[in-house]
């Protein structure tokens, strides 16, 4: 049964990853993760008319392909938790219509796998429910739309400036998986507040989500008395190229070392050799298409023993942005642990 | 901390290259607006409206086949500035805004990023005609 440790931390007993996938668009195909997908789309429409249909396709797919993996029926799953960076959760949603099942839709911005990970490891480890499946979407022109400019508009992007992910990752937690040792469980989470000090730049988010990040990852190791040395990967999700120096420095402050055990899932998914990916992937399928593709196959595959996933996201929206506020950001982490 | 991380603006180089781009895009439409004169049988200042409209619509052309953001990542302001720049930004809202349908989609969204640009032009021509228009009275 899940219990607290301290006021941020859940820890959870018997929840596994029973199955999961990633797909993924194009660019994020070319990247130096390419054979860890399930799926690469070769087109950013996915065979659909507009973008957000791609995006809920992302998401459709993904959950298809998990389930498969899983070896489940659609009628097994409990509960459906997912969201995504549209407003009002509208891939999250439409892909929860067709799917038909209980559905509570959330949202963290680009930490919001690490949530929808927790609520469900929460379910599942409650006993309330035996199969949950967790899912989050995002696709570049959609967000690009909402958040910044029309795809095609010729503004020049700064070298800090996110490159939104085109993708979707899903994966299926129960109390039981096949496979004895070398199962993957969720170990615990710990969920984090919104902090801000006073950042602005919307196309320099990194910059706003360190002090998240760093506070969720200290919070983290004080409450689990653990300290960087026993996880084998730390990885933050979209801080990207130029956000992971900043949160190297700054968790010193809070006294831990992060040494080369620490990555950053944006700057994981894509090669800064790549065009225009700037400061690395973002939004809410970077975290997840990297978690549940790669990383969790190198967990199965036992190059990992435990992993440290801190989701990172930014709270805005367009309409704060322009009234001039500052940029919240919150960051939710995830223990994954390959069973010995 | 962050300002000491913060990867530095290369201002030389954005600066060189939308001068040079910039620069070029002004050959082009001085050089259309030759051909303009010469077999087109316009006057100097007749020419500068279909200079403009060939501009525009190369630069619409190339928004339509997805390649003027790429340029434009390159180049900056050297093709923001010039009336392609103007073009774009309403091709792009518009291609953006298909989805939604022609009324409240194309129609709505059309102007979204080019609305600025008319409403200050506009203000900044009517306060430029004022003082033009006042000045010479009050000095004369």
């Amino acid at each position: 049964m899940a219990r607290s440790l301290g006021r941020y931390t859940w820890q959870f007993d018997r929840v596994f990853l029973v199955g999961e996938a990633a797909v993924v668009g194009p660019k994020e195909g070319e990247g130096p993760l390419r054979d860890d997908y399930d799926g690469i789309f070769s087109c950013p429409y996915a065979g659909q008319p507009n973008w957000e249909k791609a995006e809920q396709s992302f998401l459709r797919d993904a959950c298809e392909k998990a389930l498969e993996k899983a070896g489940k029926a659609k009628e097994e799953v409990g509960l459906f938790v997912a969201g995504d960076l549209m407003n009002q959760l509208t891939t999250s949603s439409f892909v929860a219509r067709s799917l038909s099942l209980p559905y509570l839709g959330v949202f963290s911005a680009c930490a919001t796998m690490a949530e929808a990970l927790a609520v469900a490891a929460l379910a599942v480890d409650s006993e309330a429910e035996s199969l949950v499946m967790t899912g989050t979407a995002s696709h570049n022109a959609t967000a690009e739309r909402q958040y910044r400019y029309p795809t095609e508009y010729g503004a020049q992007k700064a070298d800090t400036a996110p490159c939104t992910v085109s993708g979707g990752g899903a994966a299926l937690l129960g109390r039981d998986s096949p496979g004895g040792a070398g199962r993957v469980r969720v170990a615990a989470a710990t969920l984090g507040k919104v902090v801000d000090l006073g950042a602005k730049d919307p196309l320099n988010m990194a910059t706003a989500m360190v002090p998240a990040a760093a506070d969720t990852l200290a919070v983290h190791f004080s409450e689990m008395k653990r300290d960087p040395s026993d996880y084998d990967l730390i990885v933050t999700g979209d801080l990207g190229f130029h956000g992971m120096p900043v949160l190297r420095d700054w968790i010193r402050r809070h006294g831990y070392d992060l040494g080369d055990r620490y990555s950053d899932c944006g700057a994981l998914i894509y090669s800064p050799t790549q065009p225009e990916v700037f400061n690395g992937g973002s939004g809410s399928a970077c975290c997840a298409v990297v978690t549940f593709g790669h990383l969790v196959r190198r967990l199965r595959r036992g190059e990992l023993r435990r992993v440290l996933v801190a989701a990172t996201g930014s709270l805005h929206s367009t309409v704060s942005a322009r009234q001039g506020e500052t940029i919240p950001a919150i960051c939710h982490a995830v223990v994954l642990e390959r069973e010995t | 901390m962050v300002k000491q991380h913060r990867p530095p603006r290369p201002l030389v180089r954005n600066a060189v290259r939308a001068f040079a781009v910039g620069g070029l895009v002004c050959d082009l439409g001085q050089w259309i607006q030759s051909l303009y004169m010469r077999w087109g049988g316009f006057d100097r200042e007749a020419a500068a409206n279909p200079t403009a409209a060939t501009l525009v619509f190369a630069a619409v052309l190339l928004t339509g086949l997805g390649v003027y953001d790429r340029f434009a990542q390159w180049a900056g302001a050297g093709l923001a500035v010039p009336v392609t720049g103007f073009a774009n930004a309403m091709s792009a809202s518009a291609i953006e805004a298909r989805s939604e349908g022609l009324v409240l989609g194309v129609g709505a969204n059309m102007f979204k990023m080019a609305g600025p640009v008319i409403v200050f032009g506009v203000v900044a021509a009517f306060f430029v005609a004022l003082i033009r228009a006042v000045l010479p009275r009050l000095i004369g």
